[in-house]
């Protein structure tokens, strides 16, 4: 309507390739799986801060000063880096890959 | 180009005139720092340059908006933390470890979960769907002229509220770093950030985020190496020290926390209730996927591939930089806190304002020079995120309301380009003028605002248009006015500015943050009135979902990039 309307036979003739659905399916699944994944894990934390804070602050071990929160926060912030280097490895390679081969077919 | 070397004469003119004069009439409590001055002169001159050759480079729109779509995906990953980090988050949450420990921690986790679900999310398919801004994506399917007159004024609040917080914080921070008078401060940051935008656009403002990160991650990490250097590297000594500088300090704040008995590694009192744990994740986590300024950078990059990447590479950059401001609010409370050369050991505050522990960090670890180099990349670190803030702003009246919205597409690129550059003129005005009005406001709340209103009026619909097959533009109309004024009237009847900025005695609203509420009334209010839409014009819309899905899920039909 706004954008240029891309040619409704080639949209057609896109979605009934299987490697199109196979794409859609895959990614998204992956997509928003990595996503509960993230807010899991984000909002376990926030739930704990909620309702029971004082267990962040329990020791590492006897003896030492260093929380347990603390190595919980840096854990959280290294996680939301790898997960997306997870997503950006199998985005990258497998589904660009498929989208190359279904413009390919497609064409 | 003439216009170009007036103002940087001028400008350069109207820079020395203040500085000497400030540096003449100093009082003794705003030294003028000189190696700060120089740096920042640097700086200054290196970014004016860019912007010089940038001019040369922007030709058409696709310049202008989006670098012409040849940035790469490490330097746009690098442009969006600088963006991103903004001296808010250098200065506030290594002050907040400082003074409240464990909870700074708590603000900076929620400021980054939000990447990774960018990423998942909505990356690629902003690349794919979007050209300049994000409602090129919710207007894909949906009515262009009501859908992107709304997008426009979500993204024109953020911008002016996010703005005035960065103004009057520069004004204050160049204050006390360089003696300059507060409106000087606001009137070079405005200027400045008018050049940028008007002549050099986003190949300008890119460049200048790049330099700026690469500045702040290195000035950060060496702080942070001066803190972990005091304790020999080893962590259980430097949390030990952290443990002693609390009962040696002479900061109110920690006094409190030893009287209490208190432990500055767990949550402390910052987030009172789970409603507003939960409250503030979802303003901080959505809010971060809402802002247009953050949103526009994936249309630099020249495919989804490229986007992808910038994500990658900025949640590592900005999850490394929260790291390190942590290990600097608590190295803060080691080196600054017992110190009675920082700390005014009667009133209990830091000189210059409680926001200064880094500041206070640089010259503690690494003397004079030092402090002026980290003065220098604070400025820096404003001057990009305004920057940014304003290409947005400009962007959404030149490109939603002028060309779209008005003109119906319909419109002459150099026409749009001035109107843009116009824009970009104006919004730079607005805000020298608000930043100095509010000077003695209390505009912590505006932030916390920005992003609520990003994550209950831009997510919302945004999300929901890519997603969300049933979506009309009634529906996202009325959801997204609702998640807008909405927010608005929650945090006016709450405490932050029903009580703290208009003096009532007890706010009428009981949360500080209100976007559990907001983005709930969104979401129902777009799914409501999208599910009784029953209009043909709904019925267009839905059936269009399988040309914008084939679209973002290939690439096919999205906006080329030229990539020079």
């Amino acid at each position: 309507m706004n954008n240029d309307p891309v040619d409704s036979r080639l949209i057609q003739r896109i979605r009934d390739n299987p490697k199109y659905q196979q794409l859609v399916q895959k990614r998204s699944r992956f997509a928003w799986r990595l996503s509960i994944l993230m807010l899991i894990i984000y909002y376990a934390f926030i739930l704990v801060i909620a309702f029971a804070p004082k267990s962040l602050g329990i020791k590492i071990a006897a003896g030492s000063v260093i929380s347990v929160g603390i190595p919980i926060g840096v854990f959280i912030i290294v996680a939301a880096f790898l997960l997306t280097g997870i997503y950006v490895r199998r985005a990258n390679g497998e589904f660009d890959e498929l989208t190359r081969q279904i413009k390919e077919e497609t064409k | 180009m003439k216009l170009f070397f007036a103002s940087f004469s001028g400008l350069l003119g109207a820079l020395w005139t203040p500085l000497l004069w400030a540096a003449e009439a100093a009082k003794p409590e705003t030294k003028v720092n000189m190696t700060a001055i120089l740096m920042f002169f640097a700086f200054v001159a290196v970014t004016l340059g860019i912007t010089y050759w940038a001019a040369s480079r922007t030709k058409t729109t696709k310049d202008f908006y989006a670098a012409g779509g040849g940035i790469t995906g490490f330097q746009n990953g690098l442009a969006i933390a600088g963006d991103y980090m903004s001296a808010a988050s250098f200065l506030g949450i290594s002050a907040m470890v400082f003074a409240k420990g464990y909870d700074g921690l708590i603000y900076s986790i929620g400021f980054l979960v939000g990447w990774p679900v960018i990423l998942f999310l909505m990356a690629e398919q902003l690349r794919n769907l979007g050209r300049y801004t994000f409602a090129d994506i919710v207007s894909f399917r949906l009515s262009r002229v009501p859908i992107r007159t709304l997008s426009a004024l979500g993204t024109l609040c953020t911008v002016i509220l996010y703005l005035i917080a960065q103004m009057v914080g520069a004004g204050q921070l160049i204050r006390t770093l360089f003696g300059l008078p507060y409106e000087y401060a606001v009137i070079i940051v405005g200027a400045l950030m008018i050049l940028y935008v008007a002549f050099g656009g986003m190949i300008a403002t890119t460049w200048v985020q790049i330099i700026k990160a690469v500045l702040l991650l290195t000035g950060a990490t060496f702080i942070a190496l001066g803190a972990l250097h005091h304790s020999g590297y080893n962590l259980e000594a430097f949390f030990r020290a952290a443990m002693e500088g609390v009962k040696a300090s002479g900061l109110a704040d920690h006094k409190k926390v030893v009287a209490d008995n208190k432990d500055i590694f767990a949550p402390g009192g910052l987030v009172s209730d789970p409603i507003s744990a939960i409250s503030l994740g979802m303003a901080l986590m959505f809010g971060t996927a809402g802002l247009p300024h953050i949103l526009m950078r994936f249309f630099t990059v020249a495919n989804a591939k490229e986007a992808r990447k910038s994500v990658f590479y900025a949640t590592g950059f900005i999850g490394y930089f929260y790291i390190l401001t942590f290990i600097i609010g608590f190295g803060a409370v080691v080196l600054v806190a017992p110190n009675a050369q920082y700390v005014d050991m009667i009133k209990g505050t830091l000189q210059g304002g409680n926001n200064m522990a880094a500041i206070h960090m640089a010259h503690a670890t690494g003397g004079d020079l030092f402090l002026g180099f980290i003065s220098a990349v604070a400025f820096a670190t404003i001057l990009a995120v305004v920057s940014g803030l304003t290409l947005a702003g400009a962007s959404a009246v030149s490109h939603d309301i002028y060309a779209n919205a008005i003109r119906g597409g319909n419109v002459n690129e150099q026409t749009e380009m001035r109107i843009s550059k116009g824009a970009a003129l104006v919004i730079g005005i607005i805000a020298i003028f608000l930043g100095i009005q509010f000077e003695k406001q209390n505009v912590a709340f505006m932030v916390g605002l920005a992003f609520a209103i990003a994550a209950s009026a831009n997510f919302p619909i945004l999300i929901l248009s890519i997603y969300w097959k049933n979506l009309t533009t009634r529906g996202a109309l009325i959801g997204g006015s609702l998640g807008l004024i909405s927010t608005v009237v929650m945090v006016v009847l709450s405490k932050t500015v029903w009580v703290d900025v208009l003096g009532n005695k007890a706010p009428l609203f009981p949360y500080k943050d209100p976007a559990i509420f907001s983005m709930t009334l969104a979401f129902v209010g777009c799914w409501l009135f999208s599910k009784t839409d029953n209009s043909q014009q709904a019925a267009r819309e839905r059936a269009l979902f399988d040309a914008q899905s084939v679209r973002c899920e290939t690439g096919i039909g999205a906006a080329g990039a030229s990539g020079h």
